[in-house]
């Protein structure tokens, strides 16, 4: 696993590490039991803080896709199925861009009102906490 | 030499230092946790290097207290300290060679074999002068020298800045797997903000001799909301911590310090990156935030 960090797309650091191991595992190229390279590596091979790696290998322990074994090191648990919802979702998608088309939006726009109304529902202060 | 993990790697109290007329540090305060990264952010003049000669020891400031592992800056924590200023000050007549050597000898916690991969890694000529190495290579020299002194702290000025972009990966790769073995504290100041987010667990921000933000990194950005909108719909943001406003034509956007819920209004809010609030911090006027958002 060779973690490649791009400074310039606004992504954070750690959240570029959790993408790439969830693609990755996504695309077959990680298999349940493959081990995770050790902080120390990724630190020496990227510059990266150690801290920040085990940040994002907790947020994947979080959610279930690695183990961490005491002593042993970060392992991949299961493949990533994808989401429940994937097709239900496109399906969506798609009679909204129908419909966006129809209205005269070209692609750019599209991107643009999702991202402003992502950044419009993007949780509050008050909603993080809850979810803590 | 045992450490207490409850007392800061550096503690800053009050310091205030000047040159003539110019005020370099004024009032500055913060602390360095042990085993933290932390960046020293701030435009050029800001203090970033006199804060790093001030806790190196080098500098006794005016006024105020720096204190190194508990104790006071000076020479009695200095062999617990690499520092490299910024022109890397080397002696240009010995060799890289006999640089290491001496290094060895002056060193009592030098770690020869270590001096040695790092030399080997950064792939510096041995036999050559140092005075002849391009800059590039002297820095790497020097954090070499740094390094092998096996410290536990290390203070870096502006340390990637001479390096060219390979250069750059290899030395944090090595700072940051010294890091992840050895738990080293270290500060390192810089002006490129994008180099922060991923490398640096905690944050100072210097404007103008003084601390205007200090602190964990997600802390920080936890503490910030960005609003962006119509610049008619900025009135919403009377009585709040106003950081930075920026407007063009009708749009503008706004950094604000808060905890609170954020008001009602036209307003779109977001978390803002660590390099959008850095950014902000290093464009806002003036020493202290704002209450009132300014007339156009």
């Amino acid at each position: 696993m060779i973690f490649r960090i791009d400074r310039r797309t606004g992504v954070s650091v750690h959240v570029q590490l959790v993408q790439q191991v969830r693609q990755a595992i996504r695309m077959g190229r990680l298999t349940s039991g493959d081990q995770l390279p050790t902080a120390r590596e990724v630190s020496e091979s990227t510059g990266i803080n150690p801290n920040t790696v085990l940040k994002a290998y907790r947020e994947l322990e979080t959610a279930g896709l690695v183990e961490a074994r005491q002593g042993a090191g970060t392992f991949v648990r299961r493949g990533l199925a994808p989401p429940a919802d994937d097709e239900a979702l496109r399906r969506e998608l798609a009679d909204w861009v129908a419909r966006a088309r129809e209205a005269g939006l070209d692609l750019a726009d599209m991107q643009a009102l999702v991202a402003d109304v992502t950044a419009g529902t993007a949780p509050t202060r008050e909603e993080a906490r809850r979810a803590d | 030499m045992p450490t207490d993990r409850t007392v800061p790697a550096l503690d800053f109290a009050g310091v205030t230092h000047r040159f003539g007329r110019l005020t370099a540090l004024d009032g500055c305060s913060f602390t360095v946790p042990i085993g933290a990264v932390t960046a020293l952010i701030g435009r050029n003049g800001a203090g970033k290097s006199t804060l790093l000669r001030a806790a190196s020891g080098l500098l006794r400031p005016e006024a105020g207290e720096v204190r190194v592992f508990g104790e006071a800056a000076g020479d009695g924590p200095l062999p617990r300290i690499g520092y490299v200023a910024q022109q890397a000050p080397l002696y240009p007549m010995l060799t890289v060679a006999q640089t290491l050597t001496l290094g060895g000898r002056l060193n009592p916690r030098w770690d020869t074999a270590y001096a040695r991969k790092l030399a080997d890694d950064a792939a510096l000529p041995g036999a050559a002068r140092v005075g002849a190495l391009a800059p590039g290579l002297r820095t790497r020299l020097a954090l070499v020298m740094a390094l092998a002194k096996r410290p536990d702290l290390l203070l870096l000025d502006e340390p990637l800045a001479p390096l060219d972009p390979v250069a750059r990966t290899e030395v944090a790769g090595a700072l940051m797997a010294d890091v992840a073995e050895r738990g080293t504290t270290v500060v390192l100041s810089s002006q490129v903000v994008a180099d922060v987010d991923g490398v640096c667990d905690h944050v100072t921000v210097l404007a103008e001799g003084r601390v205007r933000l200090a602190g964990e990194v997600e802390a920080v950005l936890a503490d910030h909301l960005v609003a962006v909108g119509a610049g008619s719909g900025l009135g919403a943001l009377d009585g709040m911590e106003i950081i930075e406003v920026r407007t063009a034509g009708r749009d503008a956007t706004a950094l604000i310090r808060t905890t609170g819920p954020t008001p009602a209004g036209n307003l779109a809010w977001h978390r803002p990156s660590l390099e959008e609030l850095l950014l902000g911090y290093l464009r806002a006027a003036g020493p202290a935030p704002r209450r009132k958002v300014p007339a156009a």
